[in-house]
Formats: structure tokens, C-alpha cells, sequence
């Protein structure tokens, strides 16, 4: 083997393992991404069931309820033209208030409700996740 | 007056900068780098200082809390502690950036104090592109992050630090990972000098190998310590979270772990030249990548100080200017690159180009994962790519990586023979199955990825201290040291992932005081919630205490209420014992007397660092191998 035909292996090598790369990134991607609903796009486009998903908006004002557990919260999340019922066991982040914003990761039941794994709460002033600030835009205009 | 100061020391960098760049070309185009050589030198050196002067002026003005200073007034506060004064000088964006150019400068400045192995017209061609780099980001603070700016009307007091990053991590995390960054943009320049006057070889290759070397163990040391600060700061229990910011980290360090291995085969064997200098490349692109997602503020994550068009867009054009420059630069003259020496498929080149090649496949997917919601918001699609992607598609080939990576070492140079491996793997394979075998049959059912990750682990470690095994051990090269402890790093680090995903218990429980519960072999008991105050906080602060067969822990975890700015955190209390970590966080009362306690029990999980500092461990061992040698061939 001479050295040009060396490089020549390596070069097709090296662009096999970049095209491995993607197409393994791509079909993982399909079925593992989070989209983003708030919940008008849950309304519309019904429930997204059976894959991750992270719900954005805001906590209603008077929904947050404790179960008797002490543990478990259910509130709802609205961006202003429509709801969705949320429930999480866990520790809620500190900035996480009614009428303040919030994203919540996990997946819906078929009956609509929606089982968070996480919260995220607006962090302060700095920090805002843009998805929260995006939903939260809307319905602030719709306020006025 | 300090800060016109640090303002006037910005401008006098940036204008030397100018200067270097201007010389080196000429020296280069007409009067010979004989001429010009010892004062880029000199200019290089200086406006390292230059820029040292103006990162101190401003680690002055928030010591002092010169709150004329805009800076200062919306990121500090006169009742802050001492060390948070000093940290909190890059706490921020603008100081942030004056961090990363001050270390840039730095580098440049020891790029020209200290490299003597180097072709001289090289040496000048590569401070000009260091030069180049530190260029553009003094421009991007002077005209688009100045951290000097003064308010009209200075306020009483400070709006304060995020009381996150009110913690020594700051102090030492944003240092060690820009020296990572910056490291690299040495190997860039270095790159670039080299494809300037055609002079990528062996030399090329041993003179960049201690930058490499020295940029990756400070990105390890980054991630490492990085990784442990979100681990006991955010109290999420979690280790690594696929934030787009740590991406942003460990993407630099596949491509600089690449590099490493590559570089060696260059400077050893004199093969892979043009690889090289691409992953040189590609890995200083990571590094300005991962600056921009960090100070663009384009990905929701916990580093995003402020959201601010214009600044993404001016790091895009750097990012833009040098990538594609030097890609540019690569196609002109990689035809006049020469091939490097042939090897044999079965040989430690071909496993060094196998391990190249899974790095490579890995930075993909992980470059991939942290882009596409960028790319998708362009199509106005909302969507986050998280662990599941990352653990899915990336977890498989790291674990072949391993293999890889217990198998390469024992390999020869240049050519080796296949029928002699199973002989030399033998022990590592028998351990790695007596190890899936045990767990099968007692730990059973952990996920897949644990299973294997614990077994290759056991046989990697068996595997890395092999090359030692019938060698005179006094007389073994530091650089092989270094090699065996680093790669023994990460099997202890990945036994410590792999424990922590397939044994962690946990517990979410609301207590009353007195009321006990138990996670993992502890009772743990709510003892009371009593109040704590300190200089700039006050805190609920839960006493539990937690029972092992007779052994009695106490733990402390707080909800803190910081008071400027007004923000409260989740202080987690953290018991480490020998064969883990017993972790909990208190959360909110129930409006009934109880409070809310999550508690985790991690076994191992603290090998996960520990295998990190090995690593980085080992990395320091390489260099300072690498150095003796080449100061005892100095004298030679």
C-alpha cells in the first residue's frame, strides 16, 4: 500500500464516521427530542402522547394544590386561551410561583393530564428560558 | 481612574495586537523573520501583560465595589464576602470575556517566552495568528462588551451576584475551563503557522503536544470540577445534564482528546499530518462554538448571563472569520502538505486512528444534539434535545471507545500481529466477564448500558496498567505513566457513572420533626428546622440525622434566602462516605407541619471525579515527561 493510497483509506474513514455520526444523531433525534406545547398547541394539535415533551407557560393564579402526600403539587398551566393540568411529586424550584412562569418536562396521560419529571422555573431577571418568554409574550398581549 | 485605566490598558492590547500581526506579516512577506523574530516576541509578551493589567484593574473595582463602574453595580455588592468581590470580576459576561482575552494573551505571551523547538519563521506565524484571535475579541469588548462603561449616576448599592455562583466553584471552574479554551487556540495558531510556511512535521507536531496536553488537562480539570459544582449546587442529585453549556465544554475535549492522540502519532511516527492540523482546527472551533452558545445567550441554560443579539452575532462573524479562514487556508495548501509514513491496519497508529475516528463520531452526535434546537427554532419549531438523546445515541459508541481504549496500548507501532491479542487481553476479558457474570446473577436488573459500562470498566482498568506489566518500572518513561493513569481514569470515572445510574436509591418524603425514613441502608431522621443567618443570607437550615449499622452522620441541608439580589436556593448537605455519597436537600414545608426532604443514597457516585483528576492527573504526568525529555535534549 503506498502512502497516497493510505491517506485516501483514512479520508473515505473519516468521512464514513462523520456520516455514521449523523445519520445515528438523526434517527435518535426523531424519536427523542422534546417539543415544545404550550397549551393552545396542546388544544389544537392534541395530546402528544407517548414521548417527552416540555409544557411552557404560566401557573395559574389559585390552581396550585397539595395532595395529602406532601410531596405531590397539581396546578395548571395556561397561556391564556387554554389550560392543562399538570401534576408533580418532587421538590418545586424555588421561583416557582402562580402567575410566574414555568416549564415542565415529562409526558401526558391519555386522560390529558400531565405528569411533569421536572420543573423549571424563571431563574430572575437575567434568566428566562426563551420558550417561557415567548409563551408568556403572547399572553401578555392578550391581557391588554 | 482605575477604570480608565483598565480601558486604556484594553486598547494599548489590542492596538500591540495590531502591531504583532502587522510584523509578523512583514517579516514573513518582506523583511525575513530574522528581522522581525525577537520583536514579535517582545510584543506578544507585552500585550499579555497588557491585557493582565486590564483584567486586574478590574478585579480592583469590584474588590473596592466601585459602584460608578456599570459592571460592578449590576453584578456586585458591598456586603458581598472578599472571594466573591474577586470571582465575581468574571461572575458576568463582560468580565467573562475580558477573562478569556487576558488568558489569550497570556498564552500568546508564553507561546513566545518559552518555545524554542519551533522553526523560527513558524514561531512568527503563529504568534500572528495568535495575535489574529486575541484581535477580535479585544474589539468584541471594546465595542460590544466594554466592562470598563461608567454610570452617570452611580446607585447606593450593588444589584448583586447570582447567589449561585456565590460559591469557591467560581473561583476556580471559569479560570481552568477558558485556560482549556484558550489552550487550544495555541494549537489553532500553531496549526495555522505551520500550513503559513509549509512546515507541518515531526517538529511541528512535538512542539505543539505540550500546548495540546496542557489546554486538555485544564479542560478536564474544567469539566471535573464544573460537573461537581452543578452535582452539589443545583441539589438535583444529578451529575451531568446535557446542558448545552457543558456540551459546549466536553465537545473541545473529545476534539482535543483526539488531537492529543493524534499529535503523538505525528510527533512519533510522522503519520496523519493533514488529520492533525484539521482536529486542530476543528478542536478550536469547538471552543469558540461553545463560547458563542455560552455568552449568546441563544440556549436556555444556567450560563446564560444576559440575552443580547448583537453579542452572538459579533462572536458568530469571529467564529465565522477564523474557521473559515483557517478551513480556507487548509484547502490552499494541503497539497503541500506531504503524506506521512504508511502503517499497518493492526498497529497502535491504526488504533490511534480508530480511537480518532469513535471521538470523532461522538463530537458529532453531541454536536448535533446541541444544535438541532437552534436549527429548529429557525424553522419555528420549539423543541429541547436532552438525556435520553445523548445517553441513547452516544453511550454505545463511548462504550466501544473503551474497548478501544484497553486494546490500543497493548498494541505495537507501525505494524502488529492480530493472532498475538488474545493472548495480551486474556486477563482484562476474563475480569470484564467474571465481572458481567457477578452482576447478572446479584445485581440483576440494571439498565444494559450500566451492566456493560461496570464490566468494561473492570476490564479497562485491568487493561491500562498492562504496558507496565514485565517493564523496568524505574526506568518506564513518565509519559507512559501518564498514559496508564489517565486511561485508568477513566474506567474508575465510568464505574462511578455506571454505579450511580444502576444502585442510587432515592427518597421524596414530607416530614414531620422527630419522623424518620429510610433511603438505601440509612434511617434518616428529621430532627428539627431550625433558622441560620450569615453575612448575606439567612436560611432554614434542617437537622437530620442518618444511622448506618450503629454509625451516625449528620447532615445540614438549607433553603437559603439570599438578600441582594432577593433569591432563595436549595442548599444541598452532602455525606461522603468511603463506599458513597449520602445526598440531601430540603424542600418546602407542607402548610401541615411537615417538610419536604429529598435524600438520595449514590454508591460510588464520587468515583466519577476522582476517575476526572486521574485523568487530569495523568495529563500532567505526560506533560512533565514530555518536558524533562525535551529539556534533556536541550542539553544534549
Amino acid at each position: 500500500m503506498t502512502a497516497k493510497r493510505q491517506r485516501l483509506v483514512l479520508v473515505l474513514l473519516a468521512l464514513a464516521a462523520v456520516a455514521a455520526a449523523a445519520l445515528l444523531a438523526l434517527s435518535a433525534l426523531k424519536d427523542q427530542a422534546a417539543f415544545f406545547y404550550a397549551p393552545s398547541d396542546v388544544a389544537r394539535e392534541g395530546l402528544p402522547l407517548g414521548r417527552a415533551v416540555r409544557l411552557g407557560g404560566m401557573v395559574a393564579a389559585g390552581s396550585v394544590r397539595r395532595a395529602a402526600d406532601g410531596v405531590t403539587v397539581r396546578f395548571t398551566v395556561t397561556d391564556g386561551r387554554a389550560t392543562t393540568p399538570v401534576t408533580f411529586a418532587g421538590i418545586v424550584p424555588d421561583l416557582f410561583r402562580e402567575r410566574s412562569g414555568v416549564v415542565a418536562e415529562g409526558q401526558f396521560q391519555p386522560s390529558g393530564l400531565f405528569v411533569a419529571t421536572n420543573l423549571l422555573a424563571k431563574h430572575d431577571e437575567k434568566y428566562m428560558p426563551p420558550e417561557v418568554a415567548g409563551a408568556m409574550h403572547e399572553t401578555k398581549s392578550l391581557e391588554q | 481612574m482605575i477604570a480608565e485605566a483598565g480601558l486604556a490598558a484594553l486598547w494599548i492590547a489590542a492596538a500591540l495586537a495590531l502591531l504583532q500581526i502587522a510584523l509578523a506579516a512583514l517579516g514573513l512577506r518582506r523583511l525575513g523573520v530574522a528581522a522581525v523574530g525577537g520583536s514579535v516576541r517582545a510584543v506578544a509578551i507585552v500585550q499579555g501583560v497588557t491585557a493582565l493589567l486590564a483584567m486586574a484593574a478590574l478585579i480592583l473595582l469590584f474588590q473596592q465595589s466601585d459602584m460608578s463602574v456599570k459592571l460592578v453595580a449590576e453584578n456586585s455588592h458591598s456586603a458581598k464576602p472578599w472571594l466573591y468581590k474577586v470571582t465575581g470580576a468574571w461572575g458576568n459576561h463582560e468580565g467573562s470575556m475580558l477573562l478569556w482575552v487576558t488568558i489569550l494573551g497570556l498564552a500568546g505571551g508564553a507561546v513566545a517566552l518559552a518555545e524554542r523547538r519551533l522553526a523560527e519563521p513558524t514561531l512568527v506565524a503563529t504568534l500572528g495568528a495568535q495575535a489574529g484571535i486575541a484581535l477580535g475579541f479585544y474589539a468584541f469588548l471594546l465595542f460590544a462588551s466594554n466592562p470598563f462603561a461608567r454610570l452617570a449616576e452611580p446607585p447606593a448599592d450593588g444589584a448583586g451576584l447570582n447567589p449561585l455562583l456565590q460559591d469557591p466553584g467560581l473561583a476556580f471552574h471559569p479560570p481552568t475551563l477558558y485556560a482549556g479554551y484558550v489552550g487550544l487556540s495555541v494549537a489553532f495558531s500553531f496549526a495555522v503557522g505551520a500550513l503559513v510556511t509549509r512546515d507541518v512535521g515531526r517538529d511541528f507536531a512535538s512542539a505543539m503536544r505540550p500546548w495540546v496536553l496542557g489546554a486538555w488537562i485544564f479542560l478536564t480539570l474544567g469539566i471535573t470540577a464544573g460537573s461537581y459544582w452543578a452535582y452539589y449546587e443545583l441539589g438535583w442529585g444529578g451529575w451531568w445534564f446535557w446542558d448545552p453549556v457543558e456540551n459546549a465544554s466536553l465537545m473541545p475535549w473529545l476534539a482535543a482528546t483526539a488531537l492529543l492522540h493524534s499529535v503523538t502519532v505525528l510527533a512519533t511516527r510522522d503519520g496523519l499530518r493533514a488529520w492533525t492540523v484539521m482536529l486542530a482546527v476543528v478542536a478550536f472551533s469547538m471552543s469558540m462554538l461553545g463560547t458563542f452558545l455560552v455568552r449568546s445567550g441563544i440556549l436556555t441554560s444556567v450560563h446564560a448571563f444576559a440575552v443580547d443579539p448583537r453579542r452572538g452575532a459579533f462572536i458568530l462573524v469571529l467564529l465565522a472569520l477564523y474557521i473559515g479562514g483557517a478551513l480556507a487556508l487548509f484547502g490552499l495548501r494541503i497539497g503541500t502538505v506531504r503524506q506521512g509514513r504508511i502503517f499497518d491496519p493492526v498497529s497502535r497508529e491504526g488504533g490511534l486512528v480508530a480511537n480518532n475516528l469513535l471521538l470523532s463520531v461522538i463530537l458529532g452526535v453531541v454536536l448535533i444534539g446541541t444544535l438541532y434546537p437552534i436549527v429548529a427554532a429557525g424553522f419555528g419549531v420549539q423543541l429541547s434535545v436532552g438525556p435520553p438523546f445523548f445517553n441513547k445515541a452516544a453511550g454505545p459508541i463511548a462504550l466501544a471507545l473503551i474497548v478501544l481504549m484497553a486494546i490500543g496500548p497493548l498494541l505495537r507501532w507501525r505494524r502488529d500481529e492480530a493472532g498475538l491479542l488474545p493472548e495480551r487481553l486474556m486477563v482484562p476479558v476474563a475480569v470484564s466477564g467474571g465481572a458481567f457474570a457477578l452482576l447478572v446473577v446479584f445485581a440483576m436488573p440494571i439498565g444494559v448500558l450500566p451492566l456493560l459500562g461496570l464490566s468494561l470498566a473492570a476490564g479497562l482498568a485491568v487493561a491500562s496498567v498492562l504496558p507496565l506489566v514485565r517493564r523496568n518500572l524505574r526506568r518506564t518513561p513518565l509519559f507512559v505513566w501518564g498514559m496508564v493513569v489517565a486511561h485508568l481514569g477513566i474506567g474508575v470515572s465510568l464505574a462511578g457513572m455506571a454505579c450511580d445510574a444502576a444502585f442510587t436509591s432515592e427518597r421524596l418524603v414530607a416530614l414531620l420533626p422527630g419522623e424518620a425514613t429510610r433511603v438505601g441502608p440509612f434511617r434518616v431522621t428529621l430532627d428539627g428546622i431550625a433558622p441560620v443567618v450569615d453575612e448575606n443570607w439567612s436560611a432554614l437550615q434542617a437537622q437530620l440525622t442518618a444511622e448506618r449499622d450503629g454509625a451516625v452522620l449528620r447532615l445540614r441541608p438549607q433553603s437559603r434566602t439570599f438578600t441582594d439580589p432577593p433569591t432563595t436556593t436549595s442548599e444541598s448537605a452532602i455525606a461522603t462516605r468511603l463506599d458513597g455519597q449520602l445526598y440531601t436537600v430540603l424542600g418546602k414545608p407542607d402548610g401541615q407541619g411537615r417538610w419536604q426532604l429529598r435524600l438520595w443514597w449514590k454508591p460510588f457516585v464520587t468515583l466519577i471525579w476522582l476517575g476526572g483528576a486521574l485523568v487530569a492527573l495523568g495529563g500532567a504526568l505526560a506533560l512533565a515527561g514530555r518536558l524533562v525529555r525535551r529539556r534533556r535534549e536541550a542539553m544534549a
